[in-house]
């Protein structure tokens, strides 16, 4: 095992070695374990106090980490900013002051603000996952994506991952493409020219197209990304109906695929826009497994980070 | 790394499986609706060894599991640097079955405190004895093994190593001093 020393936090993949990081995946199988058992539940984090401090909408990641944390015994406090004296005018540092005054032992953090995850881990001396930054990085989705493609095909290892979309408002390609190749992936981003942000081209590994045929011919698996309709009044896309028409991930483009290659999705979807319905439910698609793969993934985390701290 | 003592030799570690496995079909009355679930990792091979003996003296294939009691421990600050968690294993319904537990020492009795945890959360064993090749004292938990290859009183300051050819090339039980092994 690496000797460099245990990373205090997962911002993102920095500081996080190939070893250390498939040590977590591996794990992330045990995890997997106690979720089919009968009881679902193991006291590795007894005592602990996770907070899950969400200043943004989510559903599934801020219930998939409350579940994981449970799971493993901890404590948890939910902290949503729209109800929070945040909106009282209370600083962030404030809260998490308060917060940390409250014997919290780690965070879970969703910030619209890129950097917000790094600022809790300064202001709370605590360990600090991050759920989602701005559109810098979501490196529990990432985890959980490779994590996936992993058990589908036993390998991360000279795997072809091509992540389809709104490449440029998405922090899921970007932890995607920090990650994936250092566990031995290829990622190939594609989206429309507006989409893409070329500076992605320098990541080792990482190749850029605006042929949707061209980045997933050979492809293991397909993400398609959501497209951020929210973003469409600054003018990046001509019409719904075109993009779809180009980058939609579905059956006639899979075919371009390996034959064995799944389709996955970060979610939430806009079914029929990024992916069409019958790919999305269809035999190729993982996208349930996705979810069902965040519990044992994020448990991992959390195990990783929080075991073993004085 | 020289020993201060040799506690068991090869042969004395097959005699002490052979004789706790005799214990164990005296005390349950056969192998019937037994299973040997060894606790990681020297505790694996000397449930499979002891599951041979049983075959052997009383014809029925005593099925065998393997726990990693690494989520259980409650001394989570003595876990290594990078927490590795090992496979559990329990290929079969615990329901009905006595169980027993196989390690290689033991000692303050968190290990098998731990044990005792996984195993209920994976199911109702009608009953968990265990067995240990070595008995070491110092328990810090009101736990005591059925069976016990060598009772072997130490100091704190000493460690005991146990060495399995499945998983160290050679049969051997030893004692060392702690400084020495730094």
């Amino acid at each position: 095992m690496t000797a460099t020393p245990r990373p205090r936090h997962l911002l993102d993949f920095q500081g996080w070695t190939p070893e250390r990081l498939t040590a977590l995946l591996d794990n992330a199988d045990t995890m997997a374990q106690v979720l089919d058992r009968p009881v679902r539940k193991v006291p590795a984090l007894q005592g602990l106090t996770v907070c899950t401090a969400f200043f943004e909408n989510s559903t599934r990641t801020r219930i998939s980490f409350e579940l994981a944390a449970r799971r493993m015994s901890a404590d948890v406090v939910s902290f949503a900013a729209g109800a929070s004296s945040l909106s009282k005018g209370e600083s962030l540092r404030d809260t998490v002051e308060v917060l940390t005054a409250y014997k919290v032992d780690a965070y879970v953090v969703r910030h619209g603000v890129a950097g917000a995850a790094h600022l809790v881990a300064r202001y709370s001396g605590k360990p600090v996952i991050n759920a989602g930054d701005g559109r810098r990085a979501h490196p529990t989705q990432a985890l959980l994506d490779a994590y996936t493609v992993r058990q589908e095909f036993g390998t991360l290892e000279g795997k072809t991952v091509a992540i389809v979309g709104d490449v440029r408002h998405s922090r899921v390609a970007r932890s995607n493409a920090e990650l994936l190749p250092k566990l031995g992936a290829k990622v190939v981003l594609c989206g429309p020219a507006t989409l893409l942000p070329a500076d992605l081209a320098a990541l080792p590994g990482v190749t850029l197209t605006t042929d949707p045929q061209e980045a997933v011919r050979g492809a293991h698996a397909v993400m398609a990304l959501r497209l951020q309709q929210e973003r469409m009044d600054a003018g990046y896309l001509a019409s719904l109906a075109e993009y779809a028409d180009t980058y939609q991930v579905n059956e006639r483009l899979m075919r371009e695929a390996e034959s064995g290659a799944i389709a996955l999705h970060p979610g939430p979807m806009n079914r029929d826009l990024e992916i069409s319905s019958d790919t999305a439910d269809g035999p190729r698609s993982r996208i349930v497994r996705q979810v069902e793969n965040g519990q044992a993934v994020r448990m991992s985390v959390l195990y990783h980070l929080l075991v073993g701290r004085e | 790394m020289t020993p201060k003592a040799t506690i068991l030799t090869t042969d004395e570690i097959r005699r002490a499986l052979t004789r706790i496995a005799h214990e164990i079909v005296e005390r349950n009355r056969g192998a019937e609706n037994l299973a040997l679930i060894g606790i990681h990792t020297r505790g694996i091979p000397l449930a499979a060894r002891l599951a041979a003996k049983l075959g052997e003296l009383e014809g029925v294939e005593v099925p065998t599991g393997r726990l990693d009691i690494t989520l259980y421990r409650d001394d989570l600050t003595e876990i290594a640097r990078q927490p590795i968690i090992r496979e559990t294993q329990v290929p079969f319904d615990l329901a009905r079955r006595r169980v027993v537990l196989v390690d290689d020492v033991l000692y303050t009795g968190r290990t098998v405190r731990a044990a005792l945890d996984a195993l209920i959360d994976l199911g109702r064993p009608e009953g968990i004895q265990l067995a240990v090749l070595v008995d070491r004292g110092h328990r810090e938990l009101p736990i005591r093994a059925d069976y016990v290859g060598k009772n072997l009183p130490t100091a704190r300051t000493e460690v005991v190593k146990v060495r399995l050819t499945e998983t160290d090339g050679v049969d051997l039980v030893e004692l060392h001093d702690v400084e020495t092994l730094r």
